[in-house]
């Protein structure tokens, strides 16, 4: 259970932090921001990799998880990154 | 047994690392100037993360290799084909798949034997929060590629709209269940239920929300499964799932609140409300005449205007304008005009959704402006063309109390010299109101569909 407090704190910590660190973005960035966090929520694959593996059903769950994360982890930055390259100053 | 202490001591090391740089790099995203480098930083930062976790593995190696080679063929091609105009649609459909990992994962936590009480509560809200981001984010996709028509009233979504409401009860049962399983009535295989439930809720949650709201759910959809990630993190005690997952979550909360408050409505009333009965009806009194023009009228009077102002709006977007915008507005510059292009926060259908269509149209980001700048010199500019916009301009927002919209903050192009609308009909925008700009003394009306008419505009400049 102390795990559980300790890592419910780092939780409430990044969020704040989160909150301060991107509280003012230029209405440009608006879509990439957006896209570049969707790519980070693809982290989710490092938790399909913690997946154990017993029996048929949890080799299927976590293939897929590992799966949809990965589309959502490449996806994501590729997409950030095209988006990026098109923004620049003549 | 000591080795096994030491992976996991190096893995944590390198998962503080991993959070440091994420931390970074969607700080660094968050500004012009490094943003094209902060999206390289969270790469490495996941890469990082990845690879720190191989080194620990229970999953068949192949299983893991057929995944993660499979699913970075299909983003990688998704990412590389889609045509810009179709980004509002990939964000959500990406988001969809990393809510469906989360999903996966927690699904996959249950099958685990002897969770605790509490492990089985975050089991369920991972669940929940991971199946609504992928149902929910689905039904964007459909809504935002225009596949799926299906709206408000419809008998079919006030179904989804029940489901969505039972979902609630039901997420405190099955969190309950195990603590007070010989208080309440027992429901055989309950869990099935819910996972069937949780991605109806979904459905239910981003169905009847409009068009025009769509930046808001999906900056709420993208907050959700930064969510869903912390929450999967806290399951599976790893920290750099929980820093990560806590960022995305805060970065796509304040998109939302940023969305809501460009159209000066609460969140609540967004998602759960909508425009139809947040106000009375729209005064319906005597509005006057338009005035249409044709294409050479409106080239003549931009020949000789001083300064003029761009205001896109979905209508663009649709038309798939922006090109053609372009030119006008270069064709424009060379003939000493001065441009600019008002961006209202909401104008489309995500979070700067302008910016990124005239951005792949290859006009120059310093000449795009935000209401504020603009508002305060609208007197000076000649004309002010808008572009399939309405909402964002209506003039109703700050002179017409009572009106739904009232209180928003909106370009007021109504302050300009001349004002040209280029619109398809007479039709009201998204929220239903009618528009008393295109009434306006000032206002010309251009009708038709706006890539042909500024094209005619841009052939005239060009003989």
């Amino acid at each position: 259970m102390e795990m559980y407090v300790l890592l419910g704190f780092v939780l409430l910590l990044s969020i704040f932090l989160g909150l301060e660190l991107i509280s003012k973005v230029p209405s440009t960035l608006h879509t990439p921001l957006m896209s570049g966090a969707n790519a980070i929520s693809g982290i989710a694959l490092v938790g399909a990799l913690m997946l154990s593996s017993a029996g048929q059903m949890q080799d299927i769950l976590a293939f897929g998880a590992i799966l949809f994360a990965s589309i959502n982890v490449f996806g994501g930055y590729l997409v950030t990154n095209r988006m990026l390259s098109m923004f620049k100053k003549k | 047994m000591e080795n096994l202490a030491n992976i996991q001591v190096i893995q944590n090391m390198v998962y503080i690392i991993s959070s440091v740089m994420f931390i970074l790099g969607i700080k660094m995203l968050g500004k012009e100037a490094t943003a094209v480098k902060g999206n390289y930083l969270s790469a490495l930062a996941m890469f990082c993360a990845v690879a720190i976790t191989c080194l620990s593995l229970e999953i068949d190696v192949k299983i893991i290799l057929a995944g993660v080679l499979l699913g970075g063929l299909i983003g990688s091609l998704i990412a590389i084909k889609v045509k810009m105009t179709a980004i509002p649609e990939m964000v959500a459909l990406f988001n969809g798949f990393g809510g469906l990992a989360t999903f996966l994962i927690a699904w996959s936590q249950f099958n685990e034997p002897d969770n605790s009480l509490f492990q089985h509560a975050l089991v369920m809200l991972t669940i929940y929060i991971g199946g609504i981001t992928f149902s929910g984010s689905l039904i964007a996709y459909g809504k935002l590629s225009e596949k799926l028509k299906l709206g408000k009233g419809s008998m079919i979504t006030n179904v989804f709209i029940s489901l969505f409401y039972l979902s609630m009860p039901a997420l405190i049962y099955v969190v309950v269940e195990p603590s007070l399983s010989g208080f309440i009535p027992q429901v055989p295989s309950y869990f099935s239920i819910f996972l069937v439930l949780t991605l109806m809720a979904g459905i239910g949650f981003v169905m009847p929300i409009g068009g025009g709201d769509m930046p808001v759910v999906i900056s709420l959809l993208n907050s959700l499964s930064g969510i869903a990630a912390a929450f999967a993190g806290l399951l599976l005690l790893n920290n750099v799932l929980i820093v990560a997952g806590s960022l995305v979550g805060a970065s796509g909360l304040i998109l939302t609140i940023i969305m809501a408050k460009a159209m000066n409505r609460t969140i609540t009333n967004i998602l759960f409300v909508g425009y139809a009965s947040s106000g009375q009806a729209a005064s319906s009194e005597e509005q006057g005449e338009v005035k249409p023009i044709t294409s050479d009228d409106a080239y003549l009077i931009l020949e000789n205007a001083s300064s003029v102002l761009v205001v896109p709006g979905y209508g663009m977007a649709v038309a798939q304008a922006q090109h053609v915008v372009r030119e006008m507005g270069e064709l424009l510059e060379e003939n000493g005009t001065e441009v600019k292009y008002g961006i209202h926060p909401v104008a489309g259908r995500m979070p700067g959704h302008m910016n990124v269509l005239l951005a792949e149209a290859n006009v120059s980001y310093d000449l795009l402006a935000e209401p504020d700048d603009v508002n305060p010199s609208m007197d000076t500019i000649d004309v002010a063309i808008v572009i399939g916009a309405n909402d964002v301009v209506n003039p109703s927002a700050t002179e017409e109390e009572g009106s739904p919209i009232y209180g928003m903050p909106i370009i007021e192009v109504h302050n300009a010299k001349t004002v040209f609308v280029l619109k398809r009909s007479m039709s009201s925008g998204f929220a239903g109101v009618q528009n008393p700009l295109f009434f306006k003394e000032n206002t010309r009306m251009l009708f038709g569909d706006a890539k042909e008419s500024i094209g005619q505009i841009v052939a005239e400049f060009k003989d």
